[in-house]
């Protein structure tokens, strides 16, 4: 069944309620759409990005706020009286004054680690609950009454069935344009900041502006969700905007399934049902009068996180038989897209990255003591060693991850030591890693396309209104020719956490082949691999060499190695030890001695 | 401002400072061993302050009935655990103990001539009846989930707090209650009075700061909760329970915050939902001691309490603005400090 007609009989279903329904559950579903506005944002923000606010409740309130203080004051200052004459110039106002908010306080707070942001939250969600309450211009905790109605094409929105419209309107316009933005370059960004950020930043991703991007997008969601509230009720005071609605709104993400769309809808609606229904019950099991639905609430959350971490939505998902089911639509590939602009590649034989006396120290330890190396394109560099002799460290030190304490790193004669691995992706390095790093749940395709990152311009805007379709057609077409030179074109649409690991290896090389890179660091890339898989990646290699590519290779497969590269450079315990022709360093006393142990 | 004034609020700051500094001894100690942020913290305040109004008010608590119900269930989980484990049906004879001590306690408090105790008895009995919702509580809510990421132990946290809150309305009702002093003397010092209150409250808390510091250098416990601190996974291959660890913690987390509550009910009234707030300002000593470092956060909770004072005095309608913007310059700073991308555990 196409998904499209569920959400044509869901848009039919609401256009005709207000007709039959009775005003009172008008009202309820106004609410439910006003809810699940915010909600949206919590599923952009925690369940997409992993990122927990319990503030959103103060953003709704700067919204409400913003919008009363300019419709109702009697005198406003000179350069802002012209935002009081309309609801419309006054919801200008406080989206611009929500989102001045969230980036301050997402720069603040969005570098740090995972609990700063939700503890943050929390604080300055209580600060502006207090300041509404407190400041005389806003009424103190009496309110601001007498807004005035939203009007629209001169019709006035002053009674509930009527403004329905506009709220549920705005609501499945925030639906869409959300669900454009994650099918997308910027999208495929966002999707990685939960569990993917060291990989998206070494693909040239920035992840901080990333998380700033839904943060900000959630905030100005929450302050229209606000304004909306403000001017259906025309009147507001502090309490809606507390902590414990902060609290309620991330429940009701919590409930719904909080990394999916439709879940904020259904969470929403079935919190607010739920406490309808419990406010009316339980003072007549109890006795008397009180908040005791909060009770219910935090045990059903409980028993949720510990049952089915994942929501209402996901189980519902489940439950329908497979014809039904909305098959996540994965972009598919236009095969005539054209193809994207290559990098001119540097001359054979030219020097492309080079290492200078490196030196890592960790505290007492000594990981990389004076190490020099150099990778010419169309040339392949191995480095090996024994276990623990530092390889590692180095690979990190050379792609911009960490930073030697002496020494220096210089690709294409500049000096990139200090650099985050994002710049020196952008100068032309892409890499794999020795645990492999994708994003499981994501197809195989977008999880090739992140490594296009760099190579596509437009940007958040462009994404939403799906006008960047040209692009993302040309992203998604060289994955797709990147995919099927490494052998997975067969692939393309399944989960990439579906493939074996030797695969998923592969999958990597694929998406540091996307970038279009002059140089291609490799992390064992044979471990893992069956023979056939093994000559096929040695084919690969040779053939990405006489294109002009450098490459350097950590392995321990020495049949792999010795067979395929052009030099090799031995470690150990953090310094060389030996470098020159396969041949012959297999033949050096002193790798034969750190390989095999002494000749007694 | 007059020096009187200023050696006031100077008191009246220490005092909330010094339970601030407990509180976030003890939340960053569980954030610690468990990863959690103990939120429902300030909850054990409350309910400290309350059962033991209740007790001097000489009513038997309706907390005893939660101390049942949870026990039961805990009880019940045992079992099911034993029915459902492979090896032949043991009776876990904990049970015994654990039921045993729950009506134990209800029959103290049923038989007892609660307001006529002296004081130090109702406060024993206020300790045996809140202490013991700590384990439980983890027992019940976060043992199943020990090992989730650190963002659902946040919302559970959150979700236990809430329902915590809505018992206390429950048990306690909407009233806020207040305790008699522990002894009517001042000491007076030159100019200045010292509230009797205040010195409990002060000599009470470095105690317990000594004693935690004796019992995580001094003992085996205690060093190894330090363990699982630093490294959860090491310490389990040496042996180290990480359950007995979750519940040693949240012992003394609830330990902590119900004689903190026993230690302020005589100078603030306190409402059933008075402990977030509180427990709030333990997290922002905690946040500007970076979470790791325990000198750090209790002096900065010191400073919350005195900060809290002082605005009250000045600007008493932006207190609570004051003392929660607080953590941004905080915030702002370990954002500045910080410069790598960190994974997600």
């Amino acid at each position: 069944m196409n998904p499209r007609y569920l959400l044509l009989a869901l848009v039919l279903i609401l256009g005709l309620a207000p007709l039959a329904l009775p005003p009172y559950y008008v009202t309820l579903l106004n609410y439910i759409g006003l809810y699940a506005l915010v909600v949206l944002g919590l599923v952009l923000l925690t369940g997409v990005g992993g990122m927990t606010s319990f503030g959103q409740a103060a953003f709704v309130g700067l919204g409400a706020y913003t919008s009363a203080y300019l419709t109702t004051a009697e005198q406003l200052p000179a350069w802002l009286a012209w935002a009081g004459s309309s609801p419309w110039l006054s919801l200008l106002v406080g989206v611009i004054l929500t989102a001045s908010v969230a980036l301050l306080l997402g720069a603040l707070t969005l570098k740090l680690s995972g609990h700063y942001l939700p503890l943050g939250t929390i604080a300055w969600g209580l600060s502006l609950y207090y300041l509404f309450g407190t400041l005389e211009s806003l009424g103190g905790h009496t309110g601001v009454s007498g807004l005035p109605s939203i009007s629209l094409f001169g019709l006035l929105l002053d009674k509930g069935e009527k403004i329905f419209y506009l709220i549920w309107v705005i609501l499945l316009v925030a639906i869409v344009i959300t669900q454009n933005l994650l099918n997308s370059r910027e999208g495929r960004a966002i999707r990685a900041l939960k569990g993917g950020q060291l990989m998206a930043e070494s693909m040239g991703v920035n992840t901080f502006r990333s998380k700033m991007v839904i943060f900000v997008i959630s905030a100005v969601f929450a302050a229209i969700s606000g304004w909306l509230y403000a001017h259906t009720q025309r009147f507001v005071n502090p309490t809606p905007f507390g902590l414990n609605m902060g609290i309620d709104y991330l429940f009701m993400a919590l409930i719904g399934g909080v990394s999916s769309v439709w879940g904020a809808l259904l969470g929403a609606g079935i919190l607010t049902m739920l406490k309808q229904w419990l406010q009316d019950l339980l003072p007549h099991l109890l006795g008397n009068t009180g908040n005791y639905e909060t009770i219910v609430f935090g045990v059903l959350i409980v028993l949720l996180m510990q049952r089915a971490p994942g929501g209402l939505w996901p189980m519902l998902v489940g439950w329908l038989p497979a014809r039904w089911k909305m098959r996540r639509a994965a972009p598919a590939v236009d095969l005539n897209a054209a193809a994207l602009p290559r990098r001119e590649l540097p001359a054979h034989g030219q020097k492309i990255l080079e290492a200078l006396h490196v030196t890592k120290r960790f505290g007492g330890l000594v990981a990389n003591n004076d190490m020099s190396l150099a990778v010419h394109s169309g040339e392949i560099l191995a480095l090996i060693g024994p276990n623990g002799a530092g390889k590692s460290t180095l690979f990190n030190q050379l792609s911009g991850v960490d930073t030697p304490t002496s020494g220096d790193v210089l690709f294409m004669g500049r000096k990139v030591n200090g650099l985050s691995s994002r710049q020196v992706a952008h100068m032309g390095l892409s890499r794999t890693f020795q645990h492999v790093k994708l994003l499981p749940e994501m197809s195989v395709l977008e999880n090739v396309a992140i490594g296009a990152h760099l190579r596509g311009r437009q940007g958040v805007m462009a994404a939403a209104l799906h006008l960047e379709r040209r692009e993302e057609a040309e992203l998604l077409n060289e994955a797709r020719r990147q995919l099927e030179r490494v052998g997975l074109g067969d692939c393309l649409y399944e989960q990439a956490g579906s493939l074996a690991l030797g695969q998923q290896r592969i999958l990597e090389i694929a998406r540091a082949l996307c970038a279009d890179p002059c140089l291609l660091l490799l992390d064992e890339p044979a471990a893992g691999l069956r023979l056939k898989e093994k000559e096929a990646l040695g084919v690969l290699l040779s053939r990405l060499r006489s294109e002009g590519m450098a490459i350097l290779l950590v392995e321990h497969d020495m049949d792999f190695v010795m067979g395929l590269v052009d030099r090799v450079v031995v470690m150990e315990f953090g310094q060389r030890i030996a470098q020159g022709l396969p041949e012959d360093v297999q033949k050096d006393p002193a790798v034969l001695e750190a390989y095999l142990g002494g000749v007694e | 401002m007059n020096f009187q004034i200023a050696m006031l609020l100077g008191q009246d700051g220490m005092t909330n400072g010094a339970i601030y500094a407990l509180l976030a001894l003890s939340i960053l100690l569980v954030f610690t061993v468990t990863r959690i942020l103990l939120i429902p913290q300030g909850e054990f305040v409350t309910y400290g302050a309350l059962t033991m109004a209740t007790l001097q008010a000489g009513q038997p608590t309706a907390l005893i009935w939660l101390l049942l119900g949870l026990t039961l269930i805990d009880c019940l989980l045992d079992l099911w655990a034993a029915a459902r484990a492979n090896r032949a049906f043991a009776f876990p004879k904990r049970i015994l103990f654990k039921l045993g001590y729950a009506l134990l306690i209800a029959g103290l408090i049923r038989t007892l001539p609660l307001a006529e105790l002296p004081m130090a008895i109702q406060a024993l009995l206020t300790l045996a009846l809140v202490v013991p919702l700590g384990p439980q509580i983890y027992r019940l809510v976060f043992q199943p989930i020990a090992s989730a990421s650190s963002l659902v132990l946040l919302i559970v946290s959150i979700a236990v707090h809430v329902s915590m809150v809505g018992i206390a309305l429950l048990l306690f009702g909407p009233e806020g209650a207040r305790t008699a002093p522990f002894s009517e003397a001042g000491l007076e010092l030159g100019p200045v009075t010292f509230n009797s209150q205040t010195l409990w409250v002060l000599a009470v808390s470095l105690g317990l700061i000594v004693g935690l510091y004796l019992f995580f250098e001094r003992t085996l416990y205690g060093k190894a909760l330090r363990a699982t601190a630093v490294n959860r996974m090491g310490a389990r291959l040496m042996g180290i329970s990480p359950t007995l660890a979750g519940k040693s913690t949240f012992l003394l987390a609830a330990l902590i915050g119900t004689l903190s509550g026993i230690l302020i009910a005589p100078i603030t009234t306190l409402y059933f939902d008075s402990g977030f707030i509180i427990s709030l300002k333990g997290f922002v000593g905690a946040i500007i001691g970076g979470l790791v470092s325990y000198p750090a956060a209790a002096l900065g909770a010191l400073a919350v309490g005195l900060i809290e004072a002082f605005s009250m005095f000045w600007a008493s309608t932006y207190k609570e603005i004051i003392v929660f913007t607080l953590i941004i310059p905080f915030l702002l700073w370990r954002s500045l400090t910080r410069r790598h991308v960190e994974e997600e555990e």
